[in-house]
């Protein structure tokens, strides 16, 4: 990329001998200590993050059983997957919990954030209250919310006893609600965080536009719904992402609260991908679904890369 | 500047007009703000109090229903059954082998993945080298990809060196996953030091672990208390990879936990589930409500992601 | 003289960008070199090149005769000051001034002689056991300062040292690296975007723009002799004034309102056509002192901004705005017609097309 030089030409009056000898070139300090230290670093980027994907799309397309082999038998496994209602489910049932997860998690933690940010004495006691779900494990949690959504012992018979005799609320006995529950154990463990993280965004919204909105008599609730929520999208964006990678990768709670059931209702992608590893000893099939499961993700990802290429080229113009 | 001039009798109307601090009422707003905050904190204490007022009930206490009462007989023999002899299948040594796995998990865990990320932030921030960053934004994709994509190779390449279901196993597969959180972390940390202080390093003749071990390391005490209380949590936590790769000799609590409450066998006893529960949920709240603040920033921190 | 750091043919790029190219600079033994320019114009990359803290792309750096191209910044016998102090927060200010030292394995009697050594030059002896949180911004630079003078090295390079401190503290300690280079009598760098403080403390200043060192010269010919627009503009403040016109022979013609002859002004190479007057705001009389000058023109004050010492007023001739300075005796409001005049000797006439002194 450089032009090396003739030897000639560099040579200085002062220095002429020395100059001619150490000819200068384009050098990037290599050092090699911190290769060495990053070496678990190399060693996890290359061999988990690309090897063990590609292997795991290699296995896809092969009728590994209980051992991996490389029988290659095309796109039969994808055929089987798709043709599978078991996975057809799983996915349904995942668009169902993700978008309600998502956007529940979205409207309440937003207006917790909101009734959180009106000056509140006990602001730290309500958000130690908000959050501590969080530092539970999901299988906590999966197995509290069990307890209470117990037909005969729970919510539903407590307030029975309260004397609403017709009171219903154990929605994991049945086919078409049991994913409602699983979505409200969810929110239970993750609100908190949503709340955290979109009210550390409204408290970094410049101050003068709530003097600016005050003086110009805009309400308050207009301000907070037209003009701060649109100032934070980095917040809400970080809010969504952590919880759609959360979403995706859905598991713990799934096998404590449900176990996939009533039936198939609450089956979902990752519980499909482990029990065609494990129980089912089906590697190949399995392998299909979690190359399936990689999809959205990098769907995400060529979005971001798209954005950032645009705003390049906006960038590049202007 | 004019009060002097202002004489009582002569400019009372003047004055009565309003003065000083506006009184401060209660209006229905601030009640709806409360009302709101207080319904919101009690959906998210019941559970907690179902678990804790339940583990402490006897089964026939229980088997009448009033799941939100005080118990009427206090007793605390759950939680003993809990930990010392419940069952899962044939063994009755209740939740404290699990218990230990989890200790000792997590105790080589958390110290492994920190030393390993802070290096690698260190490195991405002052020592890039060529692919360096490639490396990086691979470590970044690895923070989204769903752990199911890559665990079963996982397990084929572990058991190939010996590690699958073995405790260094399962710490390796906790280091490889904390990995891109962590390395976030401390990368944006380091980068976020003025690099003068690394420049005046050099110029004082210190190298790569000299800058570190002297003069990064002492300076990041803040940053690693986010991440040990980031990594304690999540690795004490974890469910699946518990399951796939620590075997049955090192079960963590959480694993033990599930076994114990969807065991099939016998009548299910409520108020020692509960109390299980309880207890593998202690030690994250108890470094929940220890570090307090601090774990908000681990949360920021850890959604940083984007 | 013997040369002290010698750069020879520098280039540094940052991927594609450009930021230094095949720049040259000799600096004598003992001498104290600043470089001046706007922010963003690569002094502080040409300096992290002569400390060995940039991998140059081009051309050779030699300190003390010897070749240092490729050297760590250890072995180029320099001693550095950042803006930004960069002191280890976590040591005592006596660890921050030694570690340099213990990083070399220097036998610790030898240590602490240089460590005492530097601290009484300072003054900082009552500080030594104090982290750096506990010290003032001026304190905290006389440590990095310190932390320098340990590695009793030839050469100090300082990146804007006093940047980040109010202007009184920076006054003072400006007048302590000059007491410091008259004791300790070795090279120094120093980068600043600070005209007083180069004018000050420079035996010679490089201005540098873009990469590129546009005069290398004196405090006294950089000011009365810039050699293009640039430097001219750059030194000074109020800036000075530029009055456009047509130079024809020894005539300045502006806008065909106004004909100012430049007798006495010595031309280095005339060339007619476009060119530029600079005239600097002090340089111009107002009043009677006008009457002695050989160009002399009434004129209307338009602003009037008293500085205490002086006064600056703005006027216009010929359309083109003109800036002077007067005395704060004179009495000056806006409105007012003056007298005011110059001697083109003092100024600096420049061709608008190359912008170079002519
Ligand atoms: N690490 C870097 N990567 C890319 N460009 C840089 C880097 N450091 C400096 N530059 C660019 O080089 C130019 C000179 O920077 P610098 O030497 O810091 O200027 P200054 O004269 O203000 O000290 C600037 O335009 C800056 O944007
Ligand atoms: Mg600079």
């Amino acid at each position: 990329m450089t032009q090396i030089a003739e030897p000639g030409e560099r040579a200085a009056p002062g220095f002429a001998g020395t100059a001619a000898e150490h000819k200068p070139r384009t050098r990037r300090k290599f050092n090699i200590q911190s290769v060495l230290g990053t070496t678990p670093m190399i060693v996890t980027a290359v061999g988990v993050f690309v090897i063990c994907i590609i292997f795991s799309i290699i296995w896809s397309f092969t009728n590994s059983k209980l051992f991996p082999n490389f029988n290659f038998i095309g796109l039969a496994q994808y055929e089987r997957l798709w043709a599978n209602d078991r996975w057809n489910i799983s996915v349904r049932n995942l668009a169902v919990f993700g978008v309600l997860s998502i956007g529940v998690s979205m409207v309440f933690g937003y207006l917790l954030a909101v009734f959180m940010d009106q000056r509140i004495k006990q602001e730290d006691l309500f958000r130690s209250i908000f959050l501590y779900p969080f530092a539970m494990s999901l299988v906590v949690t999966g197995l509290v919310w069990q307890w209470m959504f117990d037909p005969n012992l729970g919510i539903q018979s407590a307030v029975r006893q309260l004397g609403w005799t017709n009171f219903e609320f154990a929605p994991l006995v049945k086919q078409e609600t049991a994913l409602y529950g699983l979505v409200l154990g969810g929110l239970w463990n993750g609100v908190g965080v949503t709340m955290a993280i979109l009210l550390a965004g409204l408290r970094g919204v410049d101050s003068e536009i709530w003097k600016a909105a005050k003086v110009d008599g805009i309400p308050t609730w207009k301000t907070y719904l037209f003009i701060v929520l649109p100032m934070m999208k980095g917040a809400v964006a970080t809010a969504f992402i952590l919880q759609m990678t959360g979403i995706v990768r859905v598991f713990d709670i799934v096998i404590a609260m449900t176990q996939g059931g009533p039936g198939v209702s609450t089956q979902m992608p990752a519980v499909y991908v482990i029990q065609h590893i494990t129980d089912r000893v089906n590697v190949g099939q399995g392998m299909a679904a979690a190359t399936m499961m990689l999809l959205p993700v990098m769907l995400l990802i060529a979005v971001q890369y798209l954005l950032r290429w645009n705003a390049n080229r906006k960038a590049g113009r202007a | 500047m004019t009060t002097e001039a202002i004489s009582p009798g002569l400019s009372a109307g003047t004055l009565s007009g309003p003065r000083g601090p506006k009184p401060k009422t209660v209006t229905i707003g601030r009640i709806g703000v409360y009302a709101f905050l207080i319904i919101s904190a009690v959906f998210f204490l019941m559970p907690l109090w179902v678990m804790i007022v339940t583990s402490l009930k006897t089964m026939p206490e229980i088997r009448e229903g009033h799941l939100f009462n005080w118990p009427a007989l206090l007793t605390f023999d759950p939680w003993l059954k809990a930990w010392d002899t419940a069952c899962t299948g044939r063994d009755c040594n209740g939740l404290k082998p699990g218990f230990w796995n989890s200790v000792k998990i997590t105790a080589l865990s958390v110290p492994v993945s920190i030393v390993i990320a802070m290096i690698n932030g260190y490195a991405l921030s002052f020592w890039k080298y060529k692919g360096s960053e490639l490396l990086f934004g691979i470590l970044i994709f690895g923070a989204f990809v769903p752990f199911q994509v890559v665990i079963y190779p996982l397990i084929i390449g572990l058991s190939k060196v010996g590690l699958f279901a073995t405790l260094p196993g399962i710490v390796v597969v906790h280091t490889i996953f904390g990995m891109p959180i962590l390395t976030l972390l401390y990368r944006n940390f380091f980068a976020s030091l003025p690099i003068e202080l690394f420049k005046a390093g050099r110029v004082d003749g210190a190298g790569f672990w000299g800058i570190f071990f002297r003069i990064m390391l002492p300076m990041s005490v803040p940053i690693t208390i986010v991440a040990i209380i980031l990594q304690v949590t999540g690795i004490w936590n974890d469910f699946l990879f518990g399951t796939v790769f620590a075997g049955r000799e090192n079960m963590p609590m959480t694993v033990q936990l599930n076994n114990i409450v969807t065991t099939t066998t016998g009548t299910r006893e409520y108020n020692v589930n509960m109390a299980a529960t309880i207890l593998t949920a202690a030690v994250p709240l108890v470094v929940y409500f220890i570090s307090g603040k601090w774990f908000v920033r681990g949360i920021a921190a850890g959604a940083v992601k984007g | 003289m013997t040369t002290s750091v010698s750069i020879k043919d520098l280039s540094l790029n940052f991927g594609n960008v450009k930021v230094l190219e095949s720049l040259d600079l000799e600096v004598a033994q003992g001498e104290f070199i600043v470089l001046l320019g706007p922010s963003g114009c690569g002094k502080s990359t040409l300096l992290n090149c002569i400390a060995g803290l940039l991998d140059v792309s081009d051309g050779q750096i030699f300190i003390s005769g010897k070749n240092v191209t490729w050297d760590e910044p250890k072995d180029r016998g320099i001693g550095m000051v950042f803006q930004s102090y960069a002191l280890y927060p976590q040591m005592t200010v006596e660890k921050n001034l030694s570690f340099g030292l213990r990083v070399a394995r220097m036998p610790k009697a030898e240590v602490d002689a240089r460590v005492k050594r530097a601290s009484e030059i300072l003054q900082i002896e009552p500080l030594l056991q104090r982290k750096p949180v506990e010290l003032s911004g001026g304190q905290r630079q006389r440590v990095a300062i310190g932390r320098a003078l340990v590695r009793d090295v030839d050469v100090f390079l300082f990146d804007e040292p006093l940047s980040n401190l109010d202007a009184k503290l920076r006054n003072d300690l400006r007048i302590e690296i000059k007491r410091l280079h008259a004791r300790l009598k070795n090279t120094m760098i120093y980068v600043t975007h600070d005209q007083i403080e180069a004018m000050t403390l420079a035996d010679r200043i490089a201005i540098m723009k873009n990469g590129v060192i546009q005069q290398l010269a004196d405090p006294h010919t950089i000011y009365n002799r810039p050699v293009n627009l640039f430097v001219a503009g750059f030194i000074g403040s109020p800036s000075m004034n530029f009055i456009k016109g047509d130079l024809s022979g020894t005539t300045l013609s502006v806008d065909g309102q106004a004909n100012i002859p430049l007798g006495n002004y010595q031309f280095a190479n005339q060339t007619n056509g476009a060119s530029i007057l600079g005239i600097r705001p002090e340089h111009i009389a107002v009043g009677e002192e006008a009457r002695k000058m050989p160009v002399q023109m009434e004129s209307e004050i338009e602003i009037v901004e008293p500085m205490g010492a002086d006064t600056v007023a703005w006027t216009k001739i010929a359309g083109q705005s003109l800036t002077f300075r007067a005395a704060a005796e004179v009495h000056l409001e806006p409105g007012q017609k003056v007298l005011i005049g110059f001697d083109p000797g003092r100024g600096s006439v420049f061709n608008a097309a190359s912008g170079n002194r002519i």
